[in-house]
């Protein structure tokens, strides 16, 4: 079997995403005896298909144009079809970030195949690859099959993989070979412009050790002040999930999530929060993780350490009572 | 302005889950439009408010889905579109597109909107296969639309607080980023006047569609826990303590 692995760089610095793909890459190797080709696309990117010749690959492929100097759904599905009907791999795997979820179906469906999105892991099953997927927002995790002939397409979830398990090359380096690709300005239809970064004076929980974070549970913004008092007692951060956001009752800056903030700290307490994908991205890499949620199937339970099930406005104060007696003692 | 948005009914967000075969259990749950949808539909509103022209609200799946296309049209929505499908849980992203994009290849629409992922499946891939499709320009994750002549201005989501404008020609397919505004709720009024608008109906076989899958959900279940959660109980002022005092002596965290 051909692995084709797909990685995203944006003005020549990685996507830290693609090397756990091609972590997953080297392990579904490891079970179907499979060759892995790297891919990096751009213009002027040469350093990093040298940087990853260094790893256990058998080839990488360097794709260079001026169109795609910035990215482009056309350009990059176009340059990528290219390459795909030239190399002729089996399985293609991207990171699943923004920009993937932004092309990749339409690559696959330019060539008449389906993709298998934001996928867990992966099992061998009688030399059929099963790929694990999570449905209903985390409560429910789903085997997918493909169907149908080669190539198939899948991408990996951010954090599924672990990035420093990369194997190096055995013997020194890999070989590069450039690829070239035809591509005229007509054929990209949408212009990107500049990027941005919204809030200037944007809170960064980066360093934060404590937070705690509510999500929908908190019902209605009047409540926050609980969870506030709550925060302020533990000498924690005050941060929430998207959808608290997307209300407006806490600023955008304060979103933990794949669109918001990843979040390392040494305690995470979540409060009324289900635990959505979406929302666990950005903060499975907490130490300690305290989860208090009404529903005991609440999918944030399956990574918490310390769960309560029960009311969230029973616990914040008793917890906000206990906080400020141990700190007096 | 003549604008299409996609909705999809998925189960209530507090509906208790019961595994059956390869789908869920749904003869004893709610269902609701699919959050991010609404957003959508929201956005669809107000550019024809600004632009004129008409919204239509399509949505795919069994009977039930038709309240969902009510919700929309009591919003202010002109006229919904039906595709019946009792299988609908069994298509494949691109199957789910492919009769979209027959629906929608019959109309004379400038614009497509969808969420950005449904909240049953979540793939996410619905609007930028319908692009592909129907061989129309797409842009993902949008926070800002803003109609000039022939052409938009978007404001798209990246990662990690990133942002960027692009361009984009009409006619074209977006899907929306949650949060881009402030979803409206049904007046009496817009209810009312839903009675009266027409809610078309088609089926994959009315389309013309036929396809092999490309995928197959095997199975789906109750994931395995990656941690073994310590579970506090008592009275709310028992379980409190007892955390505190984990979170002091066990984990050492505070």
């Amino acid at each position: 079997m051909k692995i084709l692995v797909i990685t995203e760089q944006r003005q020549g610095k990685w996507n830290n995403a693609s090397f756990e793909t091609l972590v997953a890459a080297q392990q579904i190797a490891a079970t179907a005896s499979a060759t892995i080709t790297a891919l990096v696309i751009g213009y002027s990117v040469a350093p990093l298909a040298d940087e990853l010749a260094l790893k256990n690959l058998a080839e990488v492929l360097l794709v260079e144009h001026e169109l795609l100097d910035s990215y482009t759904p056309d350009g990059y599905c176009l340059a990528l079809k290219q390459v795909i009907d030239s190399s002729k791999p089996d399985l293609v795997l991207f990171p699943h970030t923004y920009q993937v979820r932004d092309f990749a179906p339409k690559l696959a469906a330019s060539l008449g195949k389906g993709m298998v999105g934001d996928c867990i892991g992966f099992r061998g099953d009688s030399g059929k690859l099963i790929f694990v997927r999570q449905m209903f927002q985390g409560k429910t995790a789903a085997d997918v099959t493909f169907t149908g002939a080669a190539p198939w397409f899948a991408s990996f979830q951010s954090g599924a993989f672990r990035a420093d398990q990369l194997a190096a090359h055995p013997t020194g380096k890999a070989p590069v070979n450039a690829v070239s690709v035809n591509l005229t300005a007509a054929d990209i239809r949408t212009k990107p412009l500049e990027l941005f970064k919204e809030a200037k004076s944007a809170v960064d929980f980066t360093q934060a050790s404590l937070i705690v974070a509510i999500g929908r549970g908190i019902k209605a913004p009047e409540n926050i002040a609980q969870a506030e008092a709550l925060a302020k007692a533990m000498g924690a951060e005050l941060a929430a999930s998207r959808p608290i956001c997307d209300e407006g009752w806490l600023p955008m800056e304060r979103q933990i999530g794949s669109s918001g903030q990843t979040v390392a700290p040494k305690l995470y307490l979540a409060l009324g929060i289900s635990g959505a994908i979406q929302h666990v991205v950005g903060m499975k890499g907490a130490r300690t993780i305290v989860a208090i949620n009404k529903d005991a199937n609440a999918p944030i339970f399956e990574i918490a350490d310390y769960g309560i099930v029960a009311d969230i406005f029973e616990i914040m104060p008793a917890l906000t009572e206990e906080l400020q007696k141990s700190k007096s003692v | 302005m003549n604008i299409l948005v996609c909705i999809k009914q998925v189960p209530a967000k507090d509906a208790p889950l019961t595994i059956a075969g390869n789908w869920i259990k749904e003869s004893d749950i709610g269902f609701e439009m699919n959050e991010p949808d609404s957003y959508a539909l929201e956005e669809a509103l107000r550019l024809k408010e600004k632009h004129g022209g008409e919204v239509i609200a399509l949505s795919l799946g069994p009977e039930r889905v038709k309240q969902t296309i009510k919700e929309a049209l009591a919003k202010g929505a002109d006229r919904g579109i039906h595709i019946a499908d009792d299988n609908f849980a069994q298509l494949d992203p691109l199957g789910t597109a492919r009769v979209i994009a027959a629906a929608i290849a019959k109309e004379n629409v400038d614009l497509v909107l969808t969420g950005l992922q449904s909240d049953d499946h979540g793939f996410g891939q619905t609007g930028v296969l319908l692009a592909a499709l129907l061989n129309l320009p797409h842009a993902t994750l949008i926070m800002q639309i803003d109609v000039q002549g022939p052409t938009m201005k978007l404001k798209r989501e990246l990662e990690a607080g990133w942002f960027q404008w692009i361009e984009c020609p009409l006619p074209a397919v977006l899907t929306i980023q949650s949060g881009i505004n402030k979803v409206r709720y049904a007046t009496l009024k817009g209810i009312m006047a839903a009675k009266k608008k027409e809610i078309a109906a088609a089926t994959r076989e009315s389309l013309g569609v036929t396809f092999e899958p490309t995928q197959k959900i095997e199975k789906i279940y109750i994931p395995t826990k990656t941690k073994k959660t310590e579970f506090l109980t008592g009275t709310p002022k028992e379980a409190a303590a007892k955390l505190v005092e984990k979170l002091r002596f066990e984990a050492r965290v505070l």
